[in-house]
């Protein structure tokens, strides 16, 4: 998933006075104060930091509250969504306008009925609501599903994306991380009727429910 | 939209995506410069009182309708629609247009961040009920039209932070901002307390359950300090102990003067001790949700947990508010739920402040006050506790005696111990003498130990003592607390 990047920073954190007596507790409080949100300096969402001082001084202010500044050595965990970037998300709603999904447990992403392609159609299937795929029945976009998509735009301030599912490399992580010769399998078998070979299409979903396990640990 | 208007008879034929798609073309032509639809929307949406069967079906197609069509609501050319939504009330509607009004806010929250804080708002409202429904909601009916409403923002709510995890935390700021004011009416601010206390058992209990109780304290606080000393004692004149404490009233007025006066000068005015009434009316409603809240947290195990923060928010508000008079038995009742865990939690805290370096003076000697009323009047902690915890205070008192605090607790300790944890009728004046030294010596400066003993009859002291004035006062703590 692109829109994920490590930093090294070096950040010079301003103090009260009053927090002089435990210094380092101050200091993960402000980082702390800064996580989920997006920062300008960063130019990204940061998720996670770890941190150390260089160096035991620190320079106090001038002014009426003597702030002082403890420099830092900071590696930070930014998420920095740009358009046209391939996000992953889990699906936790669909209608048939929008599907709603959550990135990183914390980013909400929409994609309006206008942003998905054509070749998905919204049904409702023993009583489950799923985006099928017209082309491939086993391409299926439902509740829990985690699917890949194109972001259109990131709102900094809530931290929402947009997305589109509209170029052809988006879908159903599980289904477009499928091994190769499993597609050209599925394709070949596009044409035929239901009846297919139930040894054959047994092995295939083994098959297939192993390299979703392997997609889902990698995503960890 | 026009046309679907003439044959409302016939709206149950239109599909959901017919409707969403006529929505859709109003709003969309709303940019073209064509807003006859889009204001035949706006139109119906305004109107809100009484509304017949047909009007009632006519809203509620228009709320589903724009439900649908969500992505297409523009913020700036639709300004004047999403204004309209967000001033709906659901208090001014039957079952059938607040759901269709939840839908679509939900919808709307979901569809698009920019729309969360709009739609978070807009549901927060919803825990106040209008002036005009206050009467109404004395009655059964009136508080089963508050149980509908306060479920389905609810759930709103939960939909919403489903969707949006960060929805929680803008949910918070915007309940601290809108929570009312200690001058709006009684209903309003019990409703919405009763809605924040929903919120702290509810699904998202976990997330912003401490700022609920936070503000719970912060709200109790403020009405506490609304009331003056003077108007409770003017409730009960019959009180024996009152003629004390008038005369201590009268010293209070004059709290920067080292000498005190002889003669009680009484401050009050018939409108002062009114508004007396007043809030202490408000008070006395929350104080009850607050002990309700509190036996269901004991009921469903949760009262460690809660207590906890709790305990927390009582350190930074009702501790270190100068004569809180009852917003602390908040902390006495969860005490009394729970005296191994709540109980012993509140001693030590109490203790550790007192004990500590790092906290400024005023809280260490209001720490001490409290502590020692407690330990007074906490029936439900066993006498071997007690007697461990002063026990402890002997020896923190040995070694630090110099200390003025050393000295309060030297001087509440032999009447603690006098007093002995099982009699109920304490000399109050006695208690309250030591306690006062305390207080004065907050306000007054330096002084030499023998003018703390001089100036003990000070002001009255706000804390557990004042159980005895307490019960008289407040029925409706009468029958709850211990």
């Amino acid at each position: 998933m692109e829109g994920l990047k490590v930093s090294d920073a070096e950040l010079v954190v301003y103090l009260h006075p009053s927090k002089s007596n435990n210094a380092s507790q101050a200091i993960f409080g402000e980082l702390g104060s800064m996580l989920f949100k997006f920062n300008e300096t960063f130019d990204g969402v940061l998720l996670a930091y770890s941190a150390s001082t260089k160096n035991k001084l620190a320079k106090i202010l001038p002014g009426l509250n003597p702030y002082f500044g403890v420099r830092l050595q900071a590696r930070l965990l930014l998420f920095y969504p740009k358009p046209d970037m391939l996000l992953e998300g889990k699906v936790v709603k669909l209608g048939e306008q929008t599907i709603h999904i959550i990135v990183l447990g914390f980013s909400s992403a929409t994609i309006t009925e206008e942003d998905i392609r054509e070749e998905f159609s919204y049904k409702v299937k023993h009583r489950k609501e799923v985006y099928a795929s017209t082309i491939d029945k086993h391409h299926k976009i439902e509740i829990g599903t985690v699917i890949r998509f194109v972001v259109k735009s990131f709102d900094e301030e809530t931290l929402h994306i947009s997305g589109s599912l509209v170029p052809p490399h988006t879908g159903s992580v599980s289904w477009l991380d499928k091994p190769a010769e499993e597609a050209s399998h599925t394709k070949k078998r596009k044409g035929y009727e239901m009846e297919t070979d139930d040894s054959l299409s047994l092995k295939a979903d083994n098959r297939m429910k192993k390299s979703k396990k392997s997609s889902s640990d990698s995503l960890r | 939209m026009g046309a679907v208007g003439d044959e409302h008879a016939e709206m149950e034929d239109i599909s959901d995506s017919e409707l969403s798609h006529h929505v859709r073309e109003a709003l969309k032509s709303v940019l073209l410069g064509d807003t006859d639809d889009y204001d035949h929307i706006v139109g119906n949406m305004h109107n809100n009182k009484r509304l017949g069967p047909d009007e009632v079906a006519m809203l509620v197609t228009i709320l589903r309708g724009l439900s649908g069509a969500v992505s297409y609501i523009d913020v700036v050319h639709h300004r004047i629609l999403l204004s309209s939504i967000c001033n709906m009330s659901l208090w001014n509607y039957g079952p059938d247009v607040m759901d269709a009004l939840i839908e679509l806010v939900v919808a709307l929250a979901t569809s698009n961040g920019k729309y969360v804080d709009l739609c978070l708002d807009m549901l927060v409202c919803n825990f106040i009920p209008p002036i005009n429904f206050l009467e109404i909601l004395k009655q059964p009916r009136g508080l089963a039209k508050k149980d509908q409403i306060l479920g389905r923002v609810h759930s709103a709510l939960k939909g919403i932070a489903d969707l949006v995890p960060l929805a929680p935390s803008r949910l918070e700021q915007i309940v601290r901002e809108r929570v009312p004011s200690a001058h709006s009416k009684d209903a309003q601010i019990v409703v919405y307390v009763e809605a924040m206390l929903l919120l702290e058992g509810g699904d998202m209990g976990e997330l912003v359950g401490n700022t609920m109780i936070f503000e719970l304290m912060n709200r109790l606080i403020d009405l506490d300090v609304e009331i003056g000393w003077d108007e409770i004692l003017l409730d009960d004149p019959n009180k024996g102990i009152f003629e004390m404490e008038l005369e201590d009233m009268a010293r209070s007025v004059n709290e920067t003067e080292i000498d005190m006066e002889d003669e009680p000068v009484r401050e009050y005015s018939g409108r002062k001790v009114l508004w007396g009434n007043v809030v202490a009316q408000k008070l006395d409603t929350l104080m009850v949700l607050a002990f309700d809240h509190l036996g269901s947290c004991f009921k469903s195990g949760r009262l460690v947990k809660v207590f906890e923060t709790l305990l927390q928010s009582f350190q930074s508000t009702v501790l270190n508010a100068y004569k809180s008079k009852f917003a602390q038995f908040v902390m006495f009742y969860a005490c009394s739920l729970d005296p191994e865990d709540c109980g012993t939690q509140f001693v030590s805290r109490l203790v550790e402040i007192f004990g500590s370096t790092v906290y400024p003076q005023d809280w260490r000697m209001s720490a001490v006050c409290y502590l020692a009323s407690y330990l007074a009047r906490a029936k439900f902690l066993s006498a071997s506790y007690v007697t461990t915890v002063l026990e402890s205070l002997v020896g923190w008192c040995y070694n630090y005696c110099e200390n003025q605090i050393g000295y309060y607790v030297c001087t509440l300790l032999p009447f603690e111990i006098d007093s002995g944890h099982s009699s109920t009728q304490i000399p109050a004046d006695e208690f309250l003498r030591q306690a006062k030294a305390a207080h004065l010596f907050r306000v007054s400066g330096n002084f030499a130990f023998n003018d703390l003993l001089e100036s003990e009859l000070s002001r009255a002291f706000g804390g557990f003592e004042r159980l005895d004035l307490f019960f008289p006062f407040d029925p409706y703590l009468l029958r709850k607390s211990d």
